[in-house]
């Protein structure tokens, strides 16, 4: 039986090439081996693909034997081309295929529970049950009853107590209210006080010499003077170059000018009316000036004869209507004013003799000078011994020139400077202390610092606070002090540099600072701003302190010179009984052999104090062992 | 005794500024009170529940603490009670302005 395609099937069929008889599960009539037949159904495209076998019924329930068999292709059926007429090409579509897990997403609504927002009304409850709230009797009498218990008065005196303090505290002051809206918020400064290296300007030549002056250019302070000279007794070299530098201070790697004089200046100021001309005191005793349009040379110098004999150590501008007057100082001893118009002679000369006749072998020499504008007929000078020299320019005679003079000093007075803010009182930094003045107290000064391990070369009073002032160490530190705030110890103690610094110069604003060493490093620091601005009261409290150590030094020499009046008395009383035996000054030579025999008095009664502390000593130790 | 506590009562009522005085038991009815019935009750349940609150969180905060006193303060009036175990004291005053 070979079965043949239908015209409605759907792929054809190859009957096998055996075609061996086989049992048809149409028919059923004959037994035949197994052969391959496509069963169609003509409704359905799809393809049943039938495999059927047949049995000898004597071979039913035997066992199978299975064997290998090769391979054998049953059905290959190949695509009929002009069946794809029934289909429709679809569009390529992008299918997304995913090797997950298939999940499904499901929704669940909870079943809804309404809320509400419902106010209660307290209507009076509480009442225990025998009490009908609405009975007036009732809840009076029970009230009474509460009323009449003990631990209810002792409970409402306390709680009344209690309520009573706060009732007075509320009446008393109302915690609400602004009280301090007029002060302004102080900005608590917890920033330590501190000094910063701005720049660093070097000497340029090989040959270091000491920065000896600094001075500010009076606009803005752009610029800063800087005055180089050896002040070290004969050590100056050939090599030594002679010039002194204008510097820009945001450029400290080349001055902006140079100055050069015929000899190394000491000092230097700019005009502070004219900030280009600036006026030098040089190391021969002779006073130069520049412009600093005109060029490196100066202007004009002072002739030799009438200048200085020694290096001149200050020079300060003056006021006047032309503002060419200035005025110095040296150690020779005098102090001359100029008009830098006329240099060929001074226009006044004060030889500083203490005597007040004007001896020039006298006279002190000077070191520093002051100066202040408010105050145009007043000057002071600082001498090499020691005294500031109190002046009057505007004097008839020379004589009257020197007002006072001040002592306390153990060596040269570096710097001299009124308070900006009281100029009643003035600093002066010598030897190993600083020192604060008033004008009136004479015999000492009113303040001072302890005494340091190093001289003290320059101060200067800071232009914005009263109390704070600044100084600085031949070891290279720079010390401010601030009065108000501790007098034992600076402020702020900022080493500059290893070496030693010789000058000072604060900046009108008070912020910035500049200090000269001893090989020509001028260092500008800027200081922290606690230091530089006005502390609320500081006036009035500087005002309180100056006054107040004034008026305890006032008391002290009144005290002083009571006891020296004492004295004098007493001694003159002694003198009227000496007369009668003869004349009551000593001679020298008594005097001597007095003083002699006091001294040595004095030395035995010491060692023999020494022998009986050495004694007890031994005896002490004696006593231990 | 009675006396006392009168004087006491009336005293705080005689502060300036003060509008008036509650004296409430543990239950919330009110003992004393210089104002009217309706403000009382107000006054005494709702205060109660807060400090009953406030004395809660206190103790909660730290169990060795108590509630002293309370204070509340309002634009119009502040509201001042002194609570105790069976009794409370609230007074409003208006502080002095």
């Amino acid at each position: 039986h070979v079965y043949l395609l239908l015209s409605k099937c759907v792929g054809l069929l190859y009957s096998s090439a055996s075609s061996l008889p086989s049992r048809c599960f149409r028919c059923k009539d004959i037994d035949v081996l197994p052969t391959l037949k496509l069963s169609c159904f003509p409704t359905a495209l799809t393809m049943e693909i039938v495999y059927v076998y047949t049995k000898k019924r004597n071979e039913f329930g035997r066992q199978c034997n299975f064997s290998d068999r090769s391979a054998e292709l049953h059905v290959d059926i190949l695509p009929d081309p002009s069946l794809a007429v029934n289909f429709i090409e679809r569009d390529p579509c992008d299918v997304p295929i995913q090797c997950t897990q298939e999940m499904s997403e499901h929704e669940v609504n909870t079943e809804r529970f309404e809320s509400d927002t419902r106010g209660i009304n307290h209507v009076e409850g509480g009442w225990p049950k025998d009490v009908n709230p609405h009975e007036m009797e009732q809840t009076i009498r029970f009230r009474k009853k509460v009323e009449k218990d003990e631990n209810y008065i002792s409970t409402v005196m306390q709680l009344g107590n209690n309520m009573e303090h706060c009732i007075k505290q509320n009446n008393a002051i109302d915690i609400y209210r602004e009280y301090f809206e007029e002060e302004e918020v102080v900005e608590e400064s917890e920033v330590q006080p501190s000094a910063k290296t701005i720049n660093v300007f070097r000497d340029p030549n090989e040959v270091k010499r000491t920065a000896s002056s600094l001075s500010w250019h009076p606009d803005g302070s752009r610029k800063l003077a800087v005055a180089y000279s050896s002040l070290e007794f004969q050590k100056v070299s050939k090599d030594m170059s002679l010039n002194s530098y204008i510097w820009d201070i945001e450029n400290p790697n080349k001055p902006e000018m140079t100055l050069k004089p015929v000899s190394p200046l000491v000092c230097l100021e700019y005009n502070p009316k004219d900030c280009h001309i600036l006026v030098g005191g040089s190391y021969n005793g002779q006073i130069a000036y520049w412009d600093t349009r005109k060029g490196s040379q100066p202007v004009e110098m002072s002739t030799i004869e009438h200048s200085h004999r020694d290096p001149v150590y200050r020079v300060i501008w003056l006021q006047s209507k032309t503002g060419t007057d200035t005025f110095s100082a040296s150690t020779d001893g005098q102090v001359l004013w100029w008009d830098i118009r006329k240099m060929s002679e001074p226009t006044e000369r004060l030889i500083l003799d203490p005597n007040k006749k004007g001896n020039l072998d006298n006279a002190l020499g000077a070191i520093s000078l002051e100066f202040e504008t408010t105050m145009p007929t007043k000057f002071m000078v600082g001498t090499e011994q020691g005294l500031v020299v109190s002046c009057n320019r505007k004097a008839k005679t020379p004589a009257e020139k020197i007002v006072c003079m001040y002592s306390g000093h153990h060596g040269p007075i570096y710097a001299l400077q009124r308070n900006p803010f009281f100029p009643k009182n003035f600093l002066t930094v010598a030897d190993w202390t600083a020192r604060i003045w008033s004008e009136d107290i004479k015999e000492s000064s009113i303040m001072w610092t302890k005494y340091h391990t190093a001289y003290l070369s320059d101060g200067s009073w800071s232009p914005v606070r009263p109390s704070v002032f600044f100084t600085i160490k031949m070891d290279g530190t720079l010390d401010v002090w601030d009065f108000l705030f501790k007098q034992n110890d600076p402020t702020l103690s900022v080493k500059v540099c290893d070496e030693a610094l010789n000058s000072l110069r604060v900046q009108d604003n008070g912020h910035f600072l500049a200090c000269g060493s001893q090989l020509g490093t001028v260092t500008l620091l800027e200081i922290s701003s606690g230091l530089c601005t006005l502390q609320k009261n500081e006036k009035a409290l500087a005002t309180a302190m100056f006054e107040r150590e004034t008026k305890r030094e006032k008391i002290l020499e009144a005290r002083h010179r009571e006891m020296r009046l004492k004295e004098r008395s007493r001694s003159e009383q002694s003198k009227e009984e000496d007369t009668k035996e003869g004349d009551g000054e000593e001679s020298p030579e008594e005097l001597i052999t007095r003083i002699e025999k006091d001294f040595y008095e004095i030395v035995e009664a010491e060692l023999k104090k020494r022998d009986k502390g050495e004694e007890k000593k031994v005896a002490d130790a004696i006593k231990s062992d | 005794m009675c006396a006392e506590v009168e004087e006491t009562l009336k005293r705080i009522q005689t502060h300036k500024g003060v509008i008036g005085t509650i004296v409430v038991n543990a239950e919330g009815i009110p003992i004393r009170t210089t104002l009217d019935n309706s403000t009382t009750v107000q006054y005494a349940g709702l205060l109660h529940q807060l400090t009953m609150k406030a004395r809660s969180t206190v103790r909660d905060i730290d169990p060795q603490n108590d509630l002293t006193f309370l204070r509340i303060r309002s634009k119009k009036h502040e509201i001042m009670v002194a609570p105790d175990k069976e009794y409370m004291l609230i007074v409003i005053q208006n502080p002095s302005e």
